[in-house]
């Protein structure tokens, strides 16, 4: 970097008109763009080896140490990961994690699909899609905390509804079995609007004479969408869901504000299980070896997903 | 805005040709109201709940209204009432301050989004349209960055933070996100490569240096992709937990998802102080509110925009 600065002359320096019609063009441009390049690469630069690759070796690093934040860190090799092997609550949190993304992606993609789908054949309006936004531009911290009012036990709407029709109330949080699925559906809730709204704009991709046609020729609704939307959309609808499958293996807020991983480990997460390794065991060097983990797992899908992005452009080119 | 009166007259025209009204179109059309009221009905019950006396939890929790409307909810979690009001009203009687908080967010995901969005577009011009040796490597190790997943920084950022002195500093909050996000280059460079190449060189011949030439003819013409990036940075800063919660605790620097959360916990009774909970989950929302009523038209159109890549 600083060989190429110094090759530069300085921009306005010589003062002379003449020096710059004098130089070919393109040197003269390319000259002035190499300094001003790193110029403006600078400040990405830095972000990028200060707090991406940096802390990426770090991690690896740690995750091979007893680090405690206290003490400075001793190697200890693969003990860690020997130690993943046998530890039942990070198999726990594997499991509960997958649960999660299986019925949070399960019932947000379909509802989204439908919403989406009813949207693009019925109407434009942006108040209607707007409106649909607003669960995803809130912290999910506040969504949480909005949820465990409703669901309160005693107090709240939903068992006060629940207890009026003759079904009693629930302890939607509280109970081992159902505060799993109901995080679930509340981060569906949550961010259903949101990824209806993207599906929606693939659609809007879909030509407009392919429904024309299909109508003029008999075609029902559920037909069109069967046939036409569906198929259509495919490259997005896919690109869709590994974003928010990626996006979901790394639920956190929810949870620490609602069930903060209980009851039993019922919702202890592999994110949540990493942030209580890390900041109330302080066993950074195993809560790193945990990320590294995660962070295999997400590399796998996010693989999948450079290779949508490309599939998605050529289907639609 | 002509975008806008197109997107109307279309919508016209779409109605007018058909009218028909079937079976089939009322129930879409009921599908579609029920997922609004959905989405937005929890929302009425936060304000709701928000606006009733926390004495009279127990024995009005129901009704669409509260019997006894009352602001002291929200004059308490500003901060705006006694000690002794702030208990009286169901408070726990710790200082809070949301009004404070609500601020703290505001510089907060200000911060991340202005200068995330400034440093971006001067990396994504760098790669879009100088020409500089290493160039692709260098997009190339940029994008790389989106591989590593958040999780997988955290801990490291965190100890690297808290090595610096900076925790409990807005410093400290905000250096991983200020520099530059994968994505964001990524995006603002799309567009920069279809900026025609005539423009920059009148202004080469002009005798305008690079930078007067990104800062005063491209980031003029991009304002379009710049406030769809600064938007989407804004929302993500602005409902971020987790790195805040470690970085940021202290009254001077805590956000409001933040000041929630502990809000949360220092609950007087074995019940929730739920009427102060819902009033300052409502300041949370506010803002959102007002970015939307403000900016809805932009917001649904950039994620349209940033969304399907």
């Amino acid at each position: 970097m600083g060989a190429n600065t110094a090759v530069a002359p300085p921009h306005k320096g010589t003062g002379l008109p003449g020096d710059r019609a004098d130089e070919p063009k393109r040197a003269r441009d390319r000259r002035d763009d190499r300094k001003a390049a790193w110029l403006f690469l600078a400040p990405a630069l830095a972000g990028f080896a200060l707090f991406y690759a940096y802390p990426t070796l770090r991690g690896v690093y740690y995750s091979l140490t007893d680090y405690n934040m206290l003490a400075p860190p001793n190697f200890v090799g693969g003990e860690n990961y020997a130690d993943l092997i046998g530890d039942e609550q990070f198999w726990n949190a594997l499991k509960v994690t997958a649960s999660y993304v299986v019925l949070n992606i399960g019932s947000q993609t379909a509802l989204a699909l439908l919403l989406a789908a009813l949207m693009h054949r019925l109407t434009r309006s942006v108040a209607l899609r707007a409106m649909l936004l607003v669960p995803w531009l809130v912290p999910n911290v506040t969504v949480g905390l909005l949820w465990m009012w409703l669901l309160d036990a005693n107090l709240g709407l939903v068992n006060h509804i629940l207890d009026a029709l003759g079904l009693g109330t629930t302890g939607f949080f509280t109970s081992p079995d159902l505060a799993m699925p109901t995080i679930a559906a509340v981060n569906a809730w949550a961010y259903t609007g949101y990824t209806a709204l993207l599906l929606y704009a693939g659609m809007l991709q879909i030509p407009q004479h392919l429904y024309e046609s299909a109508s003029l020729d008999g075609a029902g609704e559920w037909r069109m969408f069967h046939r036409i939307t569906l198929p259509l959309l495919r490259p997005v609808l896919a690109l869709v869901l590994v974003v928010s499958l990626i996006g979901s293996f790394q639920i956190f807020d929810t949870i620490a504000v609602t069930t903060k991983g209980g009851p039993v480990g019922a919702t202890r997460v592999i994110y949540y299980y990493i942030y209580e390794q890390a900041f109330a065991q302080f066993h950074m060097g195993y809560a790193s070896a945990v990320a590294v983990i995660l962070a295999l797992l997400l590399g796998v899908l996010t693989a999948v997903q450079m290779r949508l992005l490309r599939a998605s452009r050529s289907d639609l080119a | 805005m002509k975008a806008g009166s197109r997107t109307r007259s279309r919508i016209t025209t779409r109605a007018g040709g058909r009218r028909k009204i079937s079976p089939g179109r009322i129930i879409a059309w009921a599908v579609l109201a029920s997922a609004l009221v959905a989405t937005l009905f929890p929302f009425y019950w936060m304000i709701r709940t928000a606006l009733t006396p926390a004495a009279d939890l127990y024995s009005d929790s129901t009704g669409l209204v509260p019997d006894h409307p009352t602001m002291i909810n929200f004059l308490r979690v500003l901060g705006l009432t006694s000690r002794e009001e702030a208990v009286a009203a169901g408070g726990s009687g710790a200082q809070v301050d949301f009004l404070r908080y609500l601020l703290n967010s505001v510089v907060y995901s200000g911060l991340i989004a202005s200068l995330q969005t400034l440093f971006c577009a001067m990396a994504g011009y760098a790669v879009a349209r100088l020409r500089f040796p290493g160039r692709d490597a260098v997009f190339g190790v940029l994008i790389a960055a989106l591989m590593v997943p958040p999780i997988f920084t955290l801990l490291p950022n965190f100890v690297l933070v808290k090595n610096l002195g900076w925790l409990n500093t807005f410093a400290g909050m905000v250096a991983p996100s200020v520099l530059m996000t994968p994505f964001a280059v990524f995006f603002l460079r799309q567009f920069f490569l279809s900026i025609p190449r005539e423009v920059e060189e009148a202004a080469v011949l002009d005798g305008v240096g690079a930078w007067g030439i990104f800062w005063r003819v491209v980031l003029p013409m991009s304002r379009g992709p710049l406030i769809t990036i600064g938007l989407t940075t804004t929302v993500w800063a602005w409902k971020d937990y987790l790195w805040p919660l470690l970085t940021g605790r202290d009254e001077e620097t805590r956000v409001l998802t933040v000041a929630l959360g502990i809000f949360q916990q220092q609950s007087p009774n074995t019940q929730p102080d739920w009427t102060g909970i819902m009033a300052g989950s409502a300041l949370s929302v506010l803002p959102v509110l007002v970015l939307l009523l403000l900016l809805g038209r932009r917001l649904v159109e950039s994620l349209n925009f940033t969304g399907i890549k």
